[in-house]
């Protein structure tokens, strides 16, 4: 029983933090519509800059003031750091597609991750205890530390002053009318330009006291960042966009489920040890999958209201012009022929390529005709490299039966995860997928038994030599990549375009719009599955990062370099993205700063992406 | 016997009845306006028919069958087209794919994913758009066409599984005066040679008196007046509550 | 007070407005007359810096705003109040007349929340409903007393009788006629040709992006020649 109580003063705790990190997330949201990738490396940032100012500069002391006014002193600098990523690159980009909003926080993620190394070192760091609190308290005859008592009241009194800052003031209240119509709050004489900044300035500076807060808790270390914007956006999207109280009854709810987590004994089924207490992402499914089921929008959100979203128009889907045709038989023509002019290199980077461009096409499948946007598709690369690996590992399957296990996998994960993705749409869909493909990573990560945890599966080879590999990686590809296509100009296809472009008019002519595009989740996933499956082979083994973030990222940029709404594109994409990032990683050990840099850079540089240029000039051209 | 019936239709949000017992018939080939104040419970009314709301308690029927709190989707398929008083097409699509994609549903073949969609049912899509005189445009985008071309394409598109019953929400809501009527009597024209039953909300009084059959009046979610557009305009509550002066129409 | 000179928009490659020149004395109300499309909101919005134009002056006050930031613009006296509302939905009417509140000028006629209830008598009564749950008729007041509270010197009012129920267009009339009475300058696009005459001064008529017509509204009213050819009655 008293196990049970400090269990759950334990969650109360825990919350805090969580709720502080989500709440700025979700308030940037709501008045920027960015979701701020970033947030986790200010969280990140905010932890590391306290823990130097506490323990580094003496000067005022140990005591109370040099370790409270350290963990401030770290918030406010970080949010200053916030406010300059904002005047620099996101003002410039508030105009931009979502997905390259995304994409550009996420820049900044890899940048403030080398940086973060440079200066702090790979090494965990420990924080100091709070002076004055370094004692527990008796609860129920247990021990419970008077610094985390004292965090329980944190969250609570936080809550007590956004609400107030948001529905007493001035500010708060253009702050929520902001959220609804900026143009309008614009017309209406508010330079919006500044309150931006301003709600930039508390969401980073919340993330940073987040951050700083949890210095006597945990070891300040560098995957601080993506394990808590995940946390986040499950956070975010479990209690409502944009809603700080949701935040708030989200966070509590996710870190009691965690807390009590712990207690749950390790047990067997079928031979294999399952501990629940390790898979600590589990609750958080849980709790959003109950929460999606009853409440689409989050416990305290909204529907978006679509009236103000400036729908985009997609261009007409037309026939494939013969040149385009002509050009995509050469270069499969050329492709046959490469073993026999490419030594083993030039054969093992094509060979790769290929296999992501069925990647990136069937990640085009779902945004493309489809409209939805993953910020999770490494999720269905991974299952699939994991289908595959363990049927060999645990069951012995040659390459045939693996190449048929990772899509099941793949597919069988893409039906799940997509039937509580369709239920929602837009940027609220993209942190769902991307909250799926932590889980699948955590579970790969955490169930050692089974996956081999961060050692991964190894030994997983091919039963056909390295030209055969590749001739087989051709086939697939090219398969798969006809089949995709024409599913596009199928009336299946024809409804789920519809279905993206007005689920309104759908809806009226008979056209079951989650059912088609849940159908489409899953054939995405599936295709996904199969890259998946032949990267293991190709590599010959599997490792959570399979299905990390940066994975998905990397689909990402490819559909996004090539441009969602040509079919052709996103294959070009692949093979140029998939060329670069092998330069780049075999130039430099930096190579997260470059490419974090490159990814800025290009969408600073080309804000309606590459594609949407380009268009631009065409049409300049052929208007002149 | 009539195509649409309504009877005692109740619609309450929190504590407010929005719609308080209404009562209703549309025949075949007829063309029935629902005019009333703004907040009167119009568009309350008109999601109940079509399924976007459950009803609090009421029937509504469709030849004679009960569909109360069916899905849109299950009332369409029950034969009732609508129109959106902001229009919905598929913008990324040509106007002869947004009737095809209708047909194909009405059809069954929206799950067929290696057939050539885009030969399926394209003749009669087109013989659908002649009949609103969209045929000529049918390879543009509806993305790029005129307010009043797209309305037309959506009557098309409603009229793509013979529908019995024809829902349209405030159908010339921004057009220019000529326009409104003229669409209204194409309307009228393909009800009357279909013998399709039309439900119509609507603000501009000319379009009602000109082009309805009968007109029904609602207020504060209750059924004040109904009859013929001579009779409705003479009704005296009908002139307090809606038409005031009756400044704002007559001379088109 | 406002004077457009040749303007020019664009929305992508699409020529939306081509040469539009007009101009708003003091006290005056004039209206912009058109079919959908027309060019008529576009005209508004170009005005007050929410679209981009291409080429032209805008000067209002003697200032030149072309290209101006639409904060900058409102915050010189320029109200606007556009054609769907956009009440913030999640704000109480009271909140809503926060977002708008401006500080009072010399020559412009001072609002105080007071005075815009009791020409709005029904927003009186709800002042702390959220604006999602007010009707069109009420909606259409609120958004009109919000851009009030700036205390423009002249407003910009697009279609304020689109959607509205005859009883309600007629109250509508009569307010524009009051806010005329204490000296403000209005520029309202109308497809309603009989609302138009009740409040305007002078017209222009927009077509296909160009003025086709410029005069008074009792000589548009004599006009039936250019009536029939762009307005269609």
């Amino acid at each position: 029983m008293s196990a049970l109580a400090v269990q759950f003063l334990n969650g109360l705790a825990s919350a805090s933090a969580l709720f502080l990190v989500a709440c700025g997330l979700s308030i940037i949201f709501g008045v920027s519509r960015i979701v701020n990738f970033a947030h986790g490396s200010f969280y990140m940032l905010g932890a590391y800059l306290a823990w130097t100012f506490t323990r580094g500069l003496g000067w005022v002391g140990y005591g109370p003031l040099g370790f409270w006014g350290g963990i401030l002193a770290a918030a406010l600098i970080v949010g200053l750091i916030g406010v300059l990523i904002e005047l620099v690159l996101l003002r410039r980009i508030y105009q931009a597609p979502e997905l390259f909003q995304l994409l550009a926080t996420f820049g900044v993620v890899l940048v403030v991750q080398d940086v973060t190394m440079a200066i702090w070192g790979a090494q965990d760091l420990l924080g100091p205890r709070a002076p004055g609190l370094r004692g527990a308290i008796d609860v129920m005859g247990q021990r419970f530390p008077q610094y985390d008592a004292l965090l329980i009241l944190i969250g609570p009194v936080v809550l007590g002053l956004l609400w107030l800052l948001f529905n007493r003031t001035r500010w708060g209240t253009l702050v929520r009318a902001a959220t609804a119509d900026r143009e309008m709050v614009a017309a209406l004489g508010v330079d919006q330009r500044k309150l931006f900044t301003s709600v930039f300035f508390l969401g980073t500076f919340l993330a940073a006291l987040g951050g700083g807060l949890q210095l006597p808790r945990e070891p300040v270390q560098l995957h601080m960042d993506m394990a808590i914007i995940a946390d986040a956006f499950v956070v975010v999207v479990v209690g409502g966009m944009g809603s700080v109280g949701g935040a708030y009854l989200a966070a509590l709810l996710i870190a009691q489920l965690q807390a009590f987590m712990l207690l749950v004994p390790d047990f067997e089924i079928a031979g294999l040890t399952i501990s629940i207490a390790k898979m600590t992402l589990i609750p958080s499914f849980l709790v959003m999958a109950v929460v999606l089921i009853a409440r689409p929008y989050g416990l305290l959100g909204k529907a978006p209201s679509h009236a103000r979203t400036q729908a985009s128009v997609e261009p007409v889907v037309r026939v494939t012009p013969p040149l385009l045709a002509k050009f995509g038989f050469a270069t499969v023509a050329a492709l046959i022929l490469l073993p026999l002019i490419a030594d083993e290199y030039g054969l093992m980077v094509a060979t790769e390529i290929l296999i992501f461009v069925l990647m990136a096409a069937s990640l085009h499948f779902m945004m493309g005709p489809g409209g939805m946007a993953s910020f999770g598709h490494a999720a269905y690369f991974g299952l699939g490299a994991y289908g595959a690996a363990l049927a060999a590992k645990h069951f012995d399957a040659p390459m045939e039966a693996g190449l048929v296990a990772g899509p099941v996998l793949a597919t069988l994960g893409g039906i799940l995860f997509g039937w509580f993705c369709v239920r929602l749409s837009g940027v609220y869909l993209a942190m769902l997928t991307l909250a799926f493909a932590q889980i699948v990573w955590s579970i790969a990560f955490q169930w050692v038994a089974v996956t081999g945890g961060d050692n991964g599966v190894l030994g997983v080879w091919p039963s056909i030599g390295k030209t055969g590999f590749f001739y087989l990686s051709l086939a697939l590809a090219v398969v798969g990549v006809l089949l995709l296509r024409r599913a596009i100009y199928s009336p299946f296809g024809y409804a789920l375009r519809g279905a993206r472009d007005s689920a309104l008019r759908a809806d009226a002519i008979g056209i079951d719009v989650k059912r088609v595009q849940w159908t489409a989740f899953a054939i995405a996933a599936s295709f996904a599955g199969l890259a998946g499956a032949l990267f293991a082979y190709f590599k010959g083994s599997v490792f959570p990062t399979y299905a990390a973030i940066p994975k998905s990222v990397d689909a990402l940029m490819m559909v996004l370099l090539g441009g969602v709404q040509t079919i052709s594109g996103p294959l070009v994409g692949a093979a140029v993205y998939m060329g670069l990032h092998e330069q780049l990683v075999r130039a430099t050990e930096l190579w997260r700063l470059v490419l974090g840099i490159a990814i800025i850079a290009l969408v600073l540089a080309f804000p309606q992406g590459i594609a949407g240029f380009a268009a631009k000039r065409w049409a300049k051209e052929d208007g002149a | 016997m009539s195509v649409l019936s309504v009877r005692g239709l109740h619609k309450s949000f929190g504590g407010v009845e929005a719609v308080a017992g209404v009562d209703f018939d549309v025949a075949a080939g007829e063309m029935l306006a629902l005019i009333g104040p703004n907040g009167a419970g119009k568009t309350t009314c008109f999601n109940m028919l079509m399924g976007q709301l459950r009803p609090d308690a009421g029937t509504v029927s469709l030849d004679g069958a009960d569909i109360t709190g069916l899905p849109p989707r299950a009332i369409w398929r029950r034969g009732v087209g609508r129109t959106f008083q902001i229009t919905a097409t598929f913008a990324s699509m040509t106007v002869a794919e947004n009737v095809q994609t209708a047909l194909m549903s009405y059809r069954g073949d929206l799950g067929r994913f290696f057939a050539r969609a885009a030969t399926l049912h394209a003749d009669d899509a087109v013989a659908l758009l002649d009949q609103v005189g969209m045929a000529d445009q049918r390879d543009r985008a509806c993305g790029v066409l005129a307010y009043g071309d797209l309305k037309r394409v959506e009557l098309a598109v409603a009229l793509a599984n013979a529908p019995r019953l024809l829902l349209m929400d405030e159908p010339t809501a921004g057009m220019a005066p000529k326009e409104r009527v003229a669409l209204m009597e194409l309307t009228g024209r393909l009800a009357r040679a279909r013998n399709i039953a039309v439900l119509f909300t609507e603000h501009d009084m000319d379009v009602v008196f000109g082009q309805a059959d009968r007109v029904i009046v609602l207020n504060r979610g209750k059924l004040i007046a109904q009859g013929t557009p001579a009779e409705v305009r003479a009704h005296k509550a009908v002139r307090d509550v809606y038409l005031g002066g009756g400044t704002m129409s007559g001379g088109h | 007070m406002l004077r457009v000179d040749g303007l020019h928009t664009y929305y992508g490659r699409a020529h939306i407005l081509a040469d539009v020149s007009l101009d708003a004395a003091k006290g005056e109300i004039v209206v912009l007359l058109g079919r959908n499309g027309a060019g008529k909101s576009t005209t508004l919005k170009s005005i007050m810096g929410l679209v981009p134009a291409a080429q032209g002056a805008i000067r209002f006050l003697d200032r030149d705003i072309a290209g101006a930031p639409p904060h900058e613009i409102a915050r010189l006296g320029l109200g606007y109040v556009p054609e769907d509302r956009r009440i913030f939905t999640e704000l109480t009417v009271m909140e809503n007349l926060e977002v708008g509140r401006q500080p009072a000028r010399d020559d412009a006629p001072v609002w105080t929340i007071e005075k815009l209830f009791a020409i709005f008598p029904n927003l009186a009564e709800m002042r702390n409903r959220p604006g999602g749950k007010m009707s069109g008729g009420e909606q259409q007041m609120l958004t009109i007393a919000r851009t009030l509270m700036g205390n423009p010197r002249a407003i910009l009012l697009d279609e304020p009788s689109e959607g509205l129920a005859p009883v309600i267009v007629e109250q509508m009339a009569r307010t524009i006629k009051a806010l005329k009475a204490e000296g403000l300058t209005v520029v309202l696009s109308e497809q309603n040709l009989h609302f138009a005459t009740m409040v305007a001064d002078r017209a222009y008529i927009v077509e296909k992006g160009r003025i086709r017509y410029s005069g008074t509204m009792a000589a548009l009213a004599a006009d039936e020649a250019i009536r029939l050819q762009y307005l269609s009655v």
